[in-house]
């Protein structure tokens, strides 16, 4: 009989929702009462909304433990370790009886995140138990040609995860064409899309898939050399690569001859980032590889030609790598099984925002965007109504509720004006303004923008000058028009895909939520009571107590009332801060 | 958003007590090496917190690296500060999913309790404010990010809590 298995999820954000305690607390339990079981750590098991998450494996199979406190702890090791009896109520997840959550798993076919969660990122063995770098030695023991690993990859249907949509074999193809003493394949983990966190979990939970598809790729094309440009906000992703970097050098998988393959010498390391969003342009980021400012470059000629130090470079991302080994293992024909005809595989979704069920999710390019929020996402938070949803980050667009059967891949999503970008997945209710999201992208694009390109630099400018008027009831007519225009010429005339794709939020939102900009402009309304300039404080004499804390916590002494008395607001006072609004226990402020 | 990271004033007595020789071996390091500036002004930024002139002195003396071209790379990213910060720096994430979730709030609390404005450090040079753009942990938004450490599905009173138990930590 094998050993009960106790394995705890700390990825980023199991971390930051205490999950460290909890594996501190079983490990000091188990040592405490010298118990028998193996205590693990995993990454991200993808089910952020039950975090911290503990599992279970013993001989009845696995138990996953959701919103797990060093109290609940205390209780699976006494009633579940000791007493062999799972405590049903705090299983998310199991073989054995249902638990309401079985939709949120069962329309998720993992290829990319098929190790995230399950196995032990810091340790290779976990890795090679899985089947890990069995790609790399099938290549290696078949004698499977460079020409063939790339024609496997073109079969696959493989586009680029990182948000263009390029067909990845093809992308190898051209890197492989130029012969050169130096090649550099280079993994994009500059992950910068604000709500989006599928590389890092990624980065965090299989580090030594996405080395293996790293590898692979350089055998492909040729490259003797490696970077991994990561952000400096993944202080974990980057320690863990390093890590599995160290433990593939001892093991032969990289160095010189990887893998018994006669002169295929390969080294990777990680290069941080400095924080720029512009970097996630591969001209970009081979420009702050070598030290210099963030800024795209002109193309012709392409990084496959002169890249990185004028050298053949290819650059892909994260979750791209993380696909190679498992198409190379099992086949071009197993994975283009999944997906559309022209978008094949699955793709890796953050679904947050307003939804029920928030994390990381893997499904089959072809899903609909209503099956993503109402059956696997759960719905709307607090039985509130969809609205939007935000894909693809700020080059993206919102996709209206109405479009909800649009399939996704990634011609439908371009079709609606979005894109698939990286796969941020931004789930809005009825309560947020789509004026105010345009003017929330657009304030980073416009900040993001390396300042090349004049339109990109300007153009963004004065479109959030407008924006914020419009929030502050200063919109005028013929607003509408001007950001149209400014945004077909930016979209015209700038070099990279940052200037090229920054007015898609404003440009999506016009085409489907027009009536909410004309509110703004011409009523001086917010429908969604979001912007707060154009909203009345009032208060609801039946539910104020006369409690005074909102006539104390006026900056401008608007707010007048005896104790125990129903108070006022003096409108010509009023600077519609929303502090009395936010102090209020009693729910007395309203907005119209 | 960002930290004001050209400093306005600055006091060439602050700047003495910097202690050029950290720099030493990184220097040693990165001499010959190509693409290496990023790297030298993190390391640099890393013993320091910050980039004092003194520093971009040196690298120019030592590995002929132009001020200017330093200097261009530090005001591009984000990450490099021309001026002293506090001991704990709060970020607080205004991606997306935060916004959608109230981030404001957040920036609006803390704002208040420390009486700085974002990108400023408060007087006895403990906490900096500083909003970022994302700290990719949408599923726990709205977040704040203190050090290495993450805190998650905060309102504004629950930010203000974990300042205050810093501040009692450093008291002791």
């Amino acid at each position: 009989m094998s050993r009960t298995q106790v394995i705890v999820g700390l990825g980023s954000c199991g971390i930051a929702a205490g999950a460290s305690k909890v594996y501190n607390k079983l490990s000091a339990l188990k040592e405490a009462e010298n118990l028998d079981f193996i205590l693990k750590k995993t990454s991200c098991v993808g089910m952020c909304y039950k975090e911290p998450l503990v599992e279970v494996i013993d001989e009845n199979g696995s138990f996953l433990y959701g919103e797990i406190n060093e109290d609940k702890a205390v209780e699976i090791i006494q009633e579940h370790i000791i007493n062999q009896n799972p405590i049903k109520d705090y299983v998310v997840k199991s073989e054995m009886f249902g638990t309401g959550e079985e939709d949120f798993f069962d329309s998720q076919v993992k290829i990319a995140l098929r190790n995230c969660g399950v196995i032990e990122p810091e340790d290779i063995n976990d890795y090679l138990q899985k089947d890990g770098y069995a790609a790399l030695k099938k290549i290696a023991s078949e004698g499977v040609s460079r020409e063939q690993v790339i024609q496997i990859v073109k079969d696959s249907g493989l586009r680029g995860r990182g948000g263009g949509g390029f067909p990845t074999g093809m992308k190898w193809k051209f890197a492989y064409n130029y012969p050169s003493d130096e090649k550099y394949i280079i993994c994009n983990a500059d992950e910068g899309d604000p709500g989006a966190f599928m590389d890092r979990s990624l980065l965090e939970g299989d580090p030594h898939a996405v080395l293996e598809g790293m590898i692979i790729g350089a055998y492909a094309i040729g490259a003797n050399h490696g970077i991994i440009y990561c952000r400096a906000e993944y202080p974990l992703a980057i320690k863990r690569l390093n890590i599995a970097i160290k433990q593939a050098h001892e093991r032969g998988f990289l160095g010189k001859d990887v893998c018994g393959i006669n002169g295929f010498d390969i080294d990777i390391y990680v290069k941080e980032g400095a924080g720029a969003f512009v970097c996630g342009e591969e001209t970009a980021l081979m420009a702050s590889i070598e030290g210099h400012r963030g800024m795209p470059r002109k193309r012709p000629p392409f990084p496959a030609e002169a890249g990185l130090w004028r050298k053949p470079s290819n650059v892909n991302n994260v979750e791209t790598f993380a696909n190679i080994p498992w198409i190379i293992f099992h086949g071009a024909e197993e994975y283009s099984k999944y997906g559309t005809k022209n978008s094949g595989g699955t793709k890796v979704f953050a679904l947050t925002g307003k939804i029920n069920r928030g994390g990381l999710v893997e499904v089959p390019l072809g899903i609909t965007i209503n099956e993503i929020i109402f059956k696997l996402g759960g719905g709307i938070q607090k039985g509130k109504k969809f609205k939007a949803v935000q894909l693809g980050g700020p080059s993206g667009g919102c996709v209206p509720a109405y479009l909800g059967d649009t399939i996704i891949d990634y011609d439908s999503v371009r079709s609606t004006g979005a894109i698939m970008g990286s796969g941020g997945m931004v789930v809005m209710d009825e309560t947020t303004c789509m004026v105010d999201m345009a003017k929330f992208f657009l304030d980073f694009t416009a900040k993001e923008s390396c300042g090349k390109c004049t339109f990109c630099r300007i153009g963004t400018k004065r479109m959030l000058e407008i924006l914020t008027r419009i929030t502050e009831g200063e919109g005028k007519e013929g607003d509408i028009e001007k950001l149209e225009e400014l945004s077909h010429q930016i979209i015209d005339n700038s070099l990279c895909g940052l200037g090229q794709t920054a007015p898609n939020p404003v440009l999506t939102t016009i085409r489907y939520f027009r009536d909410e900009y004309e509110a703004h402009i011409r009523d001086k309304k917010c429908p969604a009571k979001k912007c707060r300039p154009l909203l009345t404080y009032t208060i609801d004499a039946e539910k104020c107590t006369g409690c005074t804390v909102c006539a104390k916590k006026c900056p401008t002494e608007a707010i007048t009332g005896e104790r125990k008395m129903v108070h006022l607001i003096n409108q010509d006072k009023c600077i519609k801060c929303g502090v009395c609004f936010s102090k209020c226990k009693f729910e007395a402020i309203s907005l119209t | 958003m960002r930290i004001n990271r050209i400093l306005q004033e600055k006091t060439r007595a602050e700047q003495s007590e910097i202690d050029l020789s950290l720099l030493d071996s990184v220097i040693e390091k990165s001499r010959g090496k190509k693409g290496n500036v990023i790297p030298l002004l993190q390391a640099a930024q890393a013993f320091y917190g910050y980039l004092p002139d003194v520093v971009f002195e040196r690298l120019e003396h030592e590995l002929g690296i132009s001020k200017s071209q330093m200097y261009g790379v530090a005001t591009f990213y984000s990450q490099f500060r021309l001026s002293p910060v506090g001991k704990h720096i709060i970020k607080v994430c205004h991606g997306t999913a935060c916004h959608v979730q109230n981030a404001t709030e957040l920036s609006e609390y803390l704002s208040e309790a420390l009486n700085v404005n974002d990108g400023e450090t408060t007087e006895d040079r403990m906490f900096t404010l500083e909003s970022v753009a994302c700290l990719g942990c949408c599923s726990l938004a709205p977040v704040i990010m203190i050090g290495d450490e993450v805190f998650g599905k905060l309102d504004g009173n629950a930010a203000v809590k974990i300042i205050n138990e810093i501040k009692l930590k450093e008291k002791q």
